[in-house]
């Protein structure tokens, strides 16, 4: 499961649902995610605001078929709840998750004009 | 049904998400379904979307910044009021305590990213399905309320009627009677009535219809109606009776009567007269002897038996001056104690002999039946009666329309009453109603009506029915002289009362004669004269009282034959 950065069925489904919004939805993640990455990087220190934001990527993200980023940002979540836990290392990881996925949903939104 | 299919009736859907993929995402599906979205990024915004345009249903992340969704929720919830304004938490929490929260703070249902169109869809039907639910059965309950008002109304309207109805006449007026009667006996169809008959008799009755309420007061309207307009004109109890049973058995439905005593206190003939259907038994309470006699129930109620097998039979026992009676209505004997036991005849005759001053009887039974169940009953009607002197003879009250002009003044009238009719009819009421169209003697009706009233149960009772008055001397003997005229009268085959009314105008107004002849075989007057005034004992009260009344008296034809004069000066 864990190996699945976007998951094609999902995306169908999506297109279906969004007909002519597909585009739409696809821009909104992108920048949308880019912001919470930032804003990850930006709270390293601060435990709570990681778990608030990590809830709410995890929720975007899944829904968008993005599903190693979506279990990253529930481990992110969860250990954020955890006294003494290194959660660096995983606002690194998702870091990277993103930087994977990005050009994927990218070129998924290439395939339409606008 | 497709999840994409529009939904039965679109509504309008609140979705506050502060992901913005989400949102839209969320939004285009919901709108694909049919229904209307507007939309929020945070809690305060939704609250405000909410007041704003009160959407039927709203979706709500439970992490939101500026204000949560939470809190938004208990907001809404709250301007939501009666109605159901389902609220459903988009959410992937996984702890239960924080599901617990959202469900605590007002959420309905959970919808878990990532969605799905297809479970989002149903529901979404069914948390419509909750709010119609709701809508339907808080319009249903506006209108149960409004109905039930709408019934409390009428009720209190009935109440009033009935409230009016049932305490017009004397019942509050008259210094010797007591009543107690409590607010819900009144209105669950206890019904007490009293008044004065035109020679200063008093005509009480306690009844109880069965069913209360509407029906109650509908049924006692005619009942009062009969009872204060016949007492006025004078007709006797038996008349009275069978007037009230013939309109209640035509118009109340058959399952519905009217339990009732009726009863006629005469101060002047110091007896009372008694016709008892369905009720507890009331009492004679005679105060000098302590002796209490039932007055029991012997017919039927009032509404049951036609006009043929009604039983008008009255009984009529002996007072002295002080002498109570005392009347109850079944909520005093079927008070009940926390054991469904009942107060009953028993305890009620306890309460009796425990009793040492007779005005305190009332405040005796409400004691012990308080004590007896613990609290106050709220059905209970009781009425007593005293026999008191010096009851005014009083004019009919009855409305004339005519200035006086009219009225005849030289006229003269004879009636023959024979054998047949003496038995059932009473024609006294007929013949003061025809004397009160002389103006000149509406003053002196009272008196009139007393006069001739003991002039005619003369006639009837020593003349055409030979009894002798003598019998009357004693209780027991007052019993045998009522059983007789019973008898008597029941197995009558001849005789006559005539009656001659000759009216005259004199230079200051007018005279009217009054001639009485009877078939009996008459008296010796002289003798009956010469006897002292008997003013205590049971008989021979009524010459004196004859003698009293009226300007002239002369007998004749060996006392077959009674002539009374009535005066009347020249109207003002």
């Amino acid at each position: 499961m864990a190996e699945i950065h976007m998951d094609p069925d999902v995306l169908s489904g999506l297109q279906e649902v969004m007909e002519g919004e597909y585009p739409k939805l696809l821009d909104t993640f992108l920048d949308d995610s880019q912001k919470r990455v930032e804003a990850l990087r930006k709270a390293r220190d601060d435990a709570k605001a990681l778990g608030r934001i990590a809830h709410s990527f995890k929720g975007s993200s899944g829904n968008l078929g993005a599903v190693r980023l979506a279990h990253l940002c529930q481990r992110l979540e969860a250990e954020s709840a955890e006294a003494a836990a290194d959660l660096g290392a995983l606002v690194d990881q998702i870091d990277h998750e993103f930087a994977l996925v990005k050009p994927m949903y990218e070129s998924e939104r290439q395939r339409f004009q606008i | 049904m497709s999840a994409l299919a529009p939904a039965v009736e679109p509504l309008t859907i609140l979705i506050a998400e502060d992901s913005a993929a989400d949102l839209l995402l969320l939004s285009t599906i919901v709108r694909r379904q049919g229904h209307q979205v507007l939309t929020a990024t945070n809690g305060e915004e939704a609250v405000e979307l909410f007041a704003r345009e009160r959407p039927q249903l709203v979706l709500m992340d439970a992490i939101m910044p500026v204000m949560d969704g939470l809190t938004a929720a208990r907001w809404i919830k709250q301007l939501a009021g009666e109605e159901l304004v389902p609220i459903i938490f988009l959410t992937s929490l996984r702890e239960s305590a924080a599901l617990a929260e959202c469900l605590d703070a007002g959420g309905d249902d959970f919808l878990p990213k990532p969605y799905n169109q297809l479970i989002l869809a149903a529901k979404i039907n069914a948390m419509d399905r909750l709010r119609r639910l709701q809508a339907t059965m808080l319009q249903q309950r506006d209108q149960i309320a409004r109905h039930h008002d709408h019934l409390l109304h009428e009720q209190r309207v009935a109440k009033a009627v009935f409230d009016k109805v049932a305490h017009s006449g004397c019942i509050n007026a008259a210094p010797n009677i007591r009543y107690l009667q409590s607010p819900y006996a009144l209105f669950n169809g206890d019904l007490l009535l009293a008044a004065y008959t035109p020679s200063g008799d008093m005509h009480v009755l306690l009844g109880d219809f069965t069913g209360h309420g509407l029906p109650a007061a509908v049924g006692a309207m005619p009942l009062a109606e009969v009872f204060y307009g016949m007492t006025a004109k004078g007709y006797g109890l038996a008349q009275i009776l069978r007037e009230m049973n013939a309109k209640l058995k035509r118009i109340l439905p058959v399952d519905m009567f009217c339990c009732a005593t009726l009863l006629c206190l005469s101060t002047q003939r110091r007896v009372v007269e008694v016709w008892n259907g369905g009720m507890p038994e009331g009492y004679v309470h005679e105060v000098a002897s302590g002796r209490r006699t039932p007055l029991q129930p012997r017919h039927l109620p009032l509404g049951v038996l036609s006009a043929e097998a009604f039983d008008d039979r009255t009984e009529v026992w002996p007072m002295a001056l002080g002498d109570r009676v005392f009347l109850l209505s079944d909520g005093v004997l079927d008070t009940a104690d926390a054991n469904d036991q009942l107060f009953g005849v028993e305890r009620l005759q306890q309460v009796f002999a425990a009793n040492r001053e007779p005005d305190r009887l009332f405040d005796d039974i409400e004691r012990a039946l308080a004590a007896f169940r613990g609290e106050a009953r709220d059905d209970v009607s009781l009425v007593e009666i005293i026999l008191q002197p010096g009851q005014p003879l009083r004019a009919t009250g009855l409305l004339y329309a005519d200035s006086g002009q009219t009225c005849p003044l030289d006229w003269s009238v004879s009636f023959e009453f024979r054998a047949e009719t003496l038995k059932r009819y009473n024609p006294l009421p007929y013949l003061l109603q025809l004397l009160l169209e002389i103006q000149g003697l509406r003053e002196q009706s009272g008196a009139l009506y007393s006069v001739m009233a003991e002039l005619y149960s003369n006639a009837l009772e020593h003349g055409v029915l030979g009894l002798d008055s003598r019998l009357k001397r004693d209780a027991q003997g007052f019993a045998e002289y009522y059983r007789q005229r019973n008898d008597r009268l029941a197995q009558l085959s001849s005789g006559y009362v005539r009656v001659h009314v000759q009216v005259v105008p004199t230079e200051a107004g007018g005279k009217m004669t009054l001639r009485l002849e009877d078939s009996g075989p008459g008296f010796d007057v002289e003798q009956v004269l010469a006897r002292p005034l008997d003013i205590d004992g049971l008989s021979g009260r009524g010459l004196s009282l004859v003698r009293q009344l009226s300007s002239q008296v002369r007998w004749s034809d060996g006392g077959r034959s009674v002539c009374v004069e009535f005066c009347w000066g020249a109207l003002a």
